[in-house]
């Protein structure tokens, strides 16, 4: 077996446990919180015992805790993920529905922060304590600082409001259906503000973790014996102090990607993109389980791949990690 | 940030007819010619689950909804409260047994089938009656509709009801569904209740999840020059930042419901193109009150509920938490109902030496550190001034040695705490007049309900006089002795103090100016908007 294909298999057979252990916890979890579907609904309407009595029945709320937890690991084992109340469709339609939305905007926002803050991370960690760098320091400083909404409501103000060279928010124009690159065109057009914002404090964060990746390589002895061989600056930079900065960088990444799928709810939210965050929050407040559980194993599996990802860099980036 | 705008008109959210409201016609933009076409979009931060007004009947639903499907009548400044739409004339029997209502002729559902007496009897005995959540009470005696032709509806009640309830109730209960679509399927999952096909002035043409719903003129609506607009387009705005730069930015017209924080309101008046309405909402008023469990031996005592009122300030509680956007309440029934409403039922007045003399009275002595005893107190997530009053009343008892420990939860939550478990000692609440008090206002009142029904008497009070008051009242046909026996309700609870009233509040919308026929009856935003335009 090639060691990439045993990296792969390994990190699949743990995943099953992870998932189980996932799916039971959140379910227990949840369980503790105070009130359920029903008392989530009926805080919107109102309603007489009768009703109470109907809706918990129709629910399946009147079972016990263990009755309706067997029945929804049973249903898991066949990959049904159960009925959701709040949307009165398959759990597995509402999170298919949001998933693409929020992968998009991640996947655009993690690509902007990365590359961007790692470029930025080498500039200024190329020749540490210049006036470049102690600017984009600073920079960094001031964005890891401001808060997600707040920086989307500041592009809101300025780019759609004031200026209107981008849409308030949603996913694409509202009531023009488009085709083919007419409508790539517009969903990136939508996206342009949601994923600066996600991605600008993650910017900041990458180049940080860049720049003092470089200082401590510029320490290193390699380093020395490069400058001692006569390389170019511009090589030395590159070849030796950037990739050896990289690898706590690609660690961020893999981290990263779990934690945009909770930070994107405010991003989410202040664009009026409907993904998974919003999703997530929406199924919290209506009680909706098999729904939130549904959205935490969607996360679960994204993390487990996107880790798979990170580790598959690693032993790209550095061959010990394989032999290991 | 979120809980807000999600609860902010989630709860309750009904109301019904001002027929005893000032009868004086008060067009805001009733100015120049309708014109045709346009798109309105507006800002919407919720999305019900069920959008089929005939069975959850709140304001969340109406919102979109009520341009879809019609009910019998809708409230109105003038022509005595009530404006037709699918009844017009409208008559109960003097032994309170039936109600007649003529319909209009020549209406058909936006399916292409002709509307008929059928519809409003199945709409009545299968849906209101059976499904509801206001008309499971409100139509619990009606035993069957006769439908003697096409165009006649008489409803039959087992035992005498107030027709003077029923009208009041029309606007908010009667929301009509097609029978040919209903029948024979269970009416709380069949597919119309999410794709709905109504007589309204719009079709429902889509709904994205997250994103918006859509509506279209309907071509064959009875009020044949209607509607003016060609579509509505509801946006999707769950941050309410978001939705005032929308409507800065042109790209809503309208914001309902206070969706714009009181906050930001001073900012948006002075924008050019924006215009602030603080009204159209007349028929939905709401009431902040302070919620009391009888069941703790200190609250029973009425001199220690008198002693909290009187150190509440309301005009402080309408000046600082709704910024003036309110009034303080005298009691359950609003001040704008003069059907019911009486100015002789006195309410204990803003007074913190009386507080601290009946409470001494009563026993309660300071103790060391100065206060007297402790209580758990839970304001409601509904809207953002139930948080602020939780906060304000915290400090006002402690000035009069009562020390309470405030408990946050969320909708679900607090649903539970106060209506199932009563695990509470003070609430704060913000329960919703709908215009004739045994509807959702005595129920709050009366003794012996069962537990787990929320906005109902989960206090534990149970006083004979004012029980035996509200079931003569629910008896009583005619409607001057009807409306009498509402007034000794107030006086005797004014006494007693069982729930107290703090402020009545309605909504504020906020629209750029080319839309007009805004707020032009006392439920607008959950009217069915026909006569709205857009200028160019």
């Amino acid at each position: 077996m090639s060691p990439v294909w045993r990296i792969v298999t390994r990190r699949l057979g743990n995943a099953v446990p992870v998932l189980a252990i996932v799916a039971v916890g959140s379910y227990c979890l949840l369980e503790l919180a105070p009130g359920d579907a029903v008392d989530a609904y009926l805080s919107g309407s109102g309603g007489d015992a009768g009703l109470v009595a109907q809706l918990r029945h129709a629910w399946g709320l009147d079972r016990s805790f263990a009755a309706r937890l067997a029945s929804y690991l049973l249903s898991l084992l066949t990959l049904d993920f159960g009925w959701s109340v709040a949307f009165t469709r398959p759990v597995r339609v509402v999170v298919l529905d949001r998933l693409g939305n929020t992968l998009l905007l991640m996947s655009a926002a993690i690509a902007f922060s990365f590359s961007v803050g790692t470029l930025l991370g080498v500039v200024a960690g190329a020749r540490p304590r210049s006036w470049r760098d102690r600017i984009l320091s600073l920079l960094s400083l001031a964005l890891y600082a401001a808060p997600g909404f707040w920086l989307g409501l500041m592009l809101i103000v300025a780019f759609a409001v004031k200026l209107s060279w981008f849409p308030l928010g949603g996913v694409a124009t509202i009531g023009e259906p488009r085709a083919g690159l007419a409508h790539v065109l517009d969903v990136a057009w939508h996206l342009a503000l949601p994923a600066a914002a996600l991605g600008l404090v993650y910017l900041a964060l990458y180049l940080r973790l860049m720049r003092a990746g470089m200082v401590e390589a510029w320490r290193s002895d390699f380093v020395r014996t490069a400058r001692a061989k006569g390389l170019s600056r511009q090589r030395i930079v590159w070849r030796h102090v950037a990739r050896n900065a990289l690898l706590p960088v690609v660690t961020m990444l893999g981290l990263q990607a779990a934690a945009m799928l909770g930070g994107s709810v405010v991003i989410e939210s202040v664009f009026a993109i409907p993904g998974l965050g919003r999703l997530a929050y929406e199924a919290v407040t209506q009680r909706d389980v098999p729904l939130l559980l549904g959205i935490i194993l969607a996360g679960t599996v994204m993390v487990i791949v996107v880790n798979l990802l990170v580790d598959l860099a690693y032993a790209r980036l550095d061959p010990r990690v394989i032999t290991g | 940030m979120n809980q807000k705008t999600l609860s902010r008109r989630a709860l309750l959210g009904t109301a019904i007819g001002t027929a005893g409201a000032a009868a004086l016609p008060r067009f805001a933009h009733a100015q120049g010619t309708p014109r045709k076409g346009g798109t309105l979009v507006v800002a919407a931060d919720t999305e019900p689950r069920n959008l089929n007004p005939a069975i959850a009947a709140s304001n969340g639903v109406f919102y979109v909804a009520s341009k879809v499907i019609e009910p019998l009548a809708e409230m109105s400044y003038d022509g005595g409260g009530l404006a037709p739409r699918l009844a017009t004339e409208w008559s109960g029997s003097a032994d309170g047994r039936s109600a007649t209502f003529k319909l209009r002729p020549g209406v058909t559902w936006h399916d292409g089938k002709p509307f008929s007496s059928a519809d409003v009897a199945f709409s009545a005995m299968e849906v209101w009656k059976k499904a509801q959540n206001l008309g499971r009470v409100l139509f619990k005696d009606l035993e069957a509709v006769d439908t003697p032709d096409g165009g006649t509806a008489v409803f039959r009640f087992s035992k005498p009801t107030p027709f003077q309830l029923i009208r009041n109730a029309l606007p908010a209960v009667t929301a009509v569904v097609p029978k040919h679509v209903y029948e024979g399927s269970d009416v709380n999952t069949n597919p119309a209740n999410t794709k709905l096909i109504g007589t309204g002035p719009f079709r429902f043409v889509e709904h994205k999840p997250g994103e918006f719903y859509r509506l279209a003129k309907s071509p064959t609506y009875w009020d044949r020059d209607k509607p003016y607009l060609d579509g509505i387009i509801y946006r999707v705005l769950p941050d309410a930042g978001a939705i005032a730069a929308a409507l800065e930015a042109d790209q809503i017209q309208l914001a309902a419901f206070s969706a714009i924080p009181l906050s930001e309101l001073p900012r948006m008046e002075k924008l050019k193109g924006v215009q602030v309405l603080n009204k159209g909402y007349e028929g939905i008023t709401y009431q902040l009150t302070v919620e009391i469990n009888h069941r703790r031996k200190e609250l029973a005592d009425v001199r220690v509920r008198r002693a909290i009122t009187h150190a509440i300030d309301k005009d402080f509680v309408v000046k600082t938490i709704f910024r003036g956007y309110a009034t303080a309440s005298s009691g359950p029934i609003p001040k704008f109902d003069k059907q019911f409403h009486t100015d002789e039922a006195a309410q204990p007045a803003f007074d913190v030496a009386k507080a601290n003399a009946l409470l001494d009275e009563a026993g309660y002595t300071r103790q060391g550190g100065g206060m007297r005893f402790k209580l758990r107190l839970l304001p409601a997530p509904w809207f953002e001034q139930t948080r602020q009053m939780g906060d304000y009343l915290r400090q006002a008892l402690r000035v009069v040695g009562i020390d309470a420990e405030l408990v946050n939860n969320d909708s679900a939550g607090h649903t539970k705490a106060i209506y199932t478990d009563q695990a509470f000692d003070l609430a704060i609440g913000s329960p919703v007049y709908r215009n004739d008090p045994s509807i959702s206002t005595t129920i709050l009142y009366q003794g012996g309900l069962p537990s787990g029904v929320p906005f109902s008497n989960q206090y534990g009070y149970n006083d004979a006089a004012v029980n035996a008051t509200i079931l003569k009242a629910s008896e009583t046909l005619d409607a001057a002795s009807r409306a009498q026996l509402y007034r000794d309700f107030q006086r005797q609870v004014a006494e007693s103090q069982p729930l107290i009233h703090v402020a009545e509040f309605t909504f504020i919308s906020v629209i750029r100016d080319k839309l007009h026929n805004v707020a032009n009856n006392p439920r607008w935003a959950t009217s069915n908007w026909a006569d709205a335009w857009l200028s160019a």
